[in-house]
């Protein structure tokens, strides 16, 4: 298939690609770890993508923490508008998306038409995103994808109090001396990060139905904990890490 | 006043000082007209800006030297001063002095000063930048005279009355406290009673600390000054309401530091006239402070003193004006409280009704009339981590703007003074996703 368009998306943790057909469908995808050095990578995957049939000529918008890092990008927007325009396009339909990247957090609120009406984002604190599951997962010597359905198939779970990345992590090696077991600290460090989530998507009042993107969305305790703190199922994007580099290609489609 | 300091007073600040600052004015001044724009995407810059910095450096110069000369009062930014400059008090504002060190970039090091000494840093930046000036002794001013008199007025937070007790403490001076009833709603009259009560024991103070009385005549022709100058401030900041709006919220953070440290001299007064005419002629023109003005926004909150600039510029490169701004306009807004002809009565009115000593739908509903007389697109709230005063209730005004008043708002995590609690990258971010979602 040609390719039309390529959103590249510079993630904290991932770097996301996608090429898109004139009728805006994903033809192409590449997902890498983010590298320190960001300019090189991109421009590596871009030359990759470009290699494609009708990638040479296909325009780019980039996205991101490091969009603008992406020197042959024709243009830069931001996350926000990206992930919403990529979720739109696959579901159709207004709502609240949230989306838990590797180290933010963001609520937004998307129109009829698909705009972004509102939105508001966690504030300076890893607690709400990708990177406390990171962490604790690496405290716990647990591989990250695994974390999600051993909480899910726990029987029971301990409060985790701190609202802190750092302290929820000492929380843990004091949990685990008193010898409480694994899959409930688990559970409930994914209880603890579906509160931090739930009181941005509160602020912004409710507003079903509710959609999850980002890699965090992989993890399925994650968005079933979140329906139930909401009230409301919360539907998992299709290839949910990839919504924003997608939004960027739909983005790049546009004069 | 010992006769070698009024000497050293008048051969520093009022020939050699004078002399030196009306010609570096008259320096800057060339340079600014060679100037095409004050940045890139911003229009040429303001002539009277070179007149601006001559005020403040004397202002400066005089306090350097002053000590022993005049009497000096540090006073709260929303203290009742009239009758202080009516005795020929130098007056000092900490806070001023505190925004000088915010974009000098000396804000970080003046708190860590006042941290050393074990000040928590939860404490407001404006506070801990003033204790680590004064237990420092640095300042990129040269020299803050010491107080002869503390003057505190909790209109504005209650942090100060905390805060100049320390001062008080540090420096062994009389500290007066001015108790301003929180409005809710209006004020009643025996709250009235209630202030003019205290400032009339203020004037009592202010006379036996200064060795002579308060001259009614006096009192009234700085009243007087002190209403012209509010009133020409808040016309210069309603040129905004023209499109393309020949002045910023940006410019104006910079240019009220005569309404607040200046009030009630005729220096002041001539000042505001001539920046007057000049935004008058701006706007005859067709001249904007933005080369190419698409979005208009307006501020609330104390600025975030050391990013002024870039963020001007950021938001200049996407054609976004700040078109006015709920902090500025506290100093215009109570013109009509004033009649020099009742100073006392009047001070009593004025210092009662400051934005930050009214209940947060006075806010809301002063956001809703700036939105509106200033065709703004949306708001920017500065979600300001040392003014809690001003920053509490930003999350429902929030969504109320985004609701019943269809103006978009972003809340921005900052701190006007201390740049260890502003993230770049973040606070970048989420600027552009607001604009993105305005379409700018």
């Amino acid at each position: 298939m040609t390719l039309a368009a390529l959103g590249i998306d510079v993630g904290s943790t991932a770097t996301k690609l996608v090429g898109v057909t004139a009728a805006g469908d994903i033809a192409w995808r590449r997902l890498a770890p983010t590298a320190p050095r960001i300019e090189a990578q991109a421009e590596a995957l871009l030359a990759e993508a470009r290699a494609q049939p009708g990638g040479e000529r296909a325009p780019t918008v980039a996205t991101g923490y490091g969009r603008k890092l992406v020197a042959s990008a024709t243009r830069a927007l931001t996350e926000i508008t990206c992930h919403a325009r990529g979720v739109y396009r696959r579901t159709g339909r207004a709502g609240t998306l949230v989306d838990i990247g590797g180290q933010d957090s963001k609520v937004i609120l998307i129109g009829a038409q698909g705009q972004v009406l509102h939105f508001v984002m966690n504030d300076k604190c890893a607690a709400g995103t990708g990177r406390f599951l990171e962490v604790t997962a690496g405290r716990l010597q647990l591989p990250v994808a695994e974390m999600g359905d051993m909480a899910r198939a726990a029987t029971a779970e301990v409060p985790i109090s701190s609202t802190c990345t750092v302290f929820a992590e000492s929380e843990i090696v004091s949990l685990l001396a008193r010898g409480t077991p694994v899959e409930h600290v688990v559970r409930g460090l994914h209880r603890a990060l579906v509160h931090r989530v739930t009181s941005l998507v509160r602020s912004l009042g409710p507003r079903p139905p509710y959609f999850l993107s980002g890699g965090v969305a992989h993890n399925a305790a994650v968005a079933a904990f979140l329906g139930e703190a909401l009230g409301a199922p919360v539907e998992r994007a299709e290839e949910p890490q990839l919504m924003g580099a997608y939004g960027a290609a739909l983005s790049a489609l546009e004069p | 006043m010992s006769s070698l300091g009024a000497l050293r007073f008048h051969a520093s600040v009022s020939l050699l000082g004078r002399a030196a600052l009306r010609l570096d004015r008259l320096r800057t001044e060339h340079k600014l007209a060679r100037m095409k724009s004050a940045g890139p995407h911003l229009g040429p810059p303001l002539m009277t800006s070179g007149w601006l910095k001559e005020l403040i450096s004397r202002h400066y110069l005089t306090g350097r030297y002053v000590r022993g000369v005049r009497k000096v009062a540090w006073v709260t930014s929303g203290a009742p001063v009239e009758h202080l400059k009516a005795l020929g008090y130098y007056l000092m504002y900490p806070e001023n002095h505190g925004a000088v060190c915010g974009i000098r970039r000396w804000g970080e090091r003046q708190c860590l000063a006042a941290e050393d000494a074990g000040y928590s840093r939860d404490l407001c930046s404006y506070a801990r930048t003033d204790f680590g000036t004064v237990l420092s002794g640095q300042t990129p001013v040269g020299r803050l005279p010491p107080p002869d008199l503390l003057v505190c007025c909790n209109n504005i937070c209650q942090t100060v009355l905390y805060w100049y007790q320390v001062l008080a403490h540090h420096f062994q001076v009389p500290l007066v406290l001015i108790d301003t009833p929180f409005l809710y709603t209006e004020a009643r009259p025996h709250m009235l009673a209630f202030v003019r009560k205290q400032i009339d024991a203020a004037v009592e103070v202010a006379e036996r600390t200064a060795g002579r009385s308060l001259a009614p005549a006096r009192l009234e022709e700085v009243m007087r000054l002190s209403h012209e100058a509010i009133g020409l401030w808040l016309k210069i900041m309603q040129t905004g309401r023209n499109r393309p709006a020949p002045i910023t919220a940006f410019d104006e953070f910079i240019h009220m530091a005569p309404i607040v440290e200046m009030r009630g001299e005729e220096s002041t007064v001539a000042y505001y006239r001539a920046l007057l005419a000049e935004l008058e002629e701006r706007t005859r023109r067709g001249v904007g402070a933005l080369q190419a003005e698409r979005k208009r926004l307006l501020w609330d909150n104390l600025p975030i003193w050391y990013r002024l600039r870039p963020l001007s510029e950021s938001l200049a490169a996407r054609g976004v004006a700040l078109v006015a701004s709920t902090y500025t306009n506290a100093w215009g807004e109570l013109v009509e409280r004033i009649d020099p002809t009742r100073p006392l009565d009047s001070m009593a009115e004025v210092y009662l009704h400051p934005i930050l000593n009214r209940g947060t739908g006075h806010k809301l509903a002063t956001m809703a009339r700036m939105l509106k007389e200033y065709q703004a697109d949306g708001v920017l709230l500065h979600s300001d981590r040392s003014c809690k005063p001003y920053s509490v209730g930003q999350m429902d005004q929030q969504r109320r703007l985004a609701g019943e008043l269809g103006a978009p708002a972003l809340l921005l995590d900052a701190d006007h003074n201390d740049p260890r609690a502003y993230s770049e990258e973040q606070a970048e971010n989420r600027l552009q996703a607001f604009l993105e979602v305005l379409g700018a």
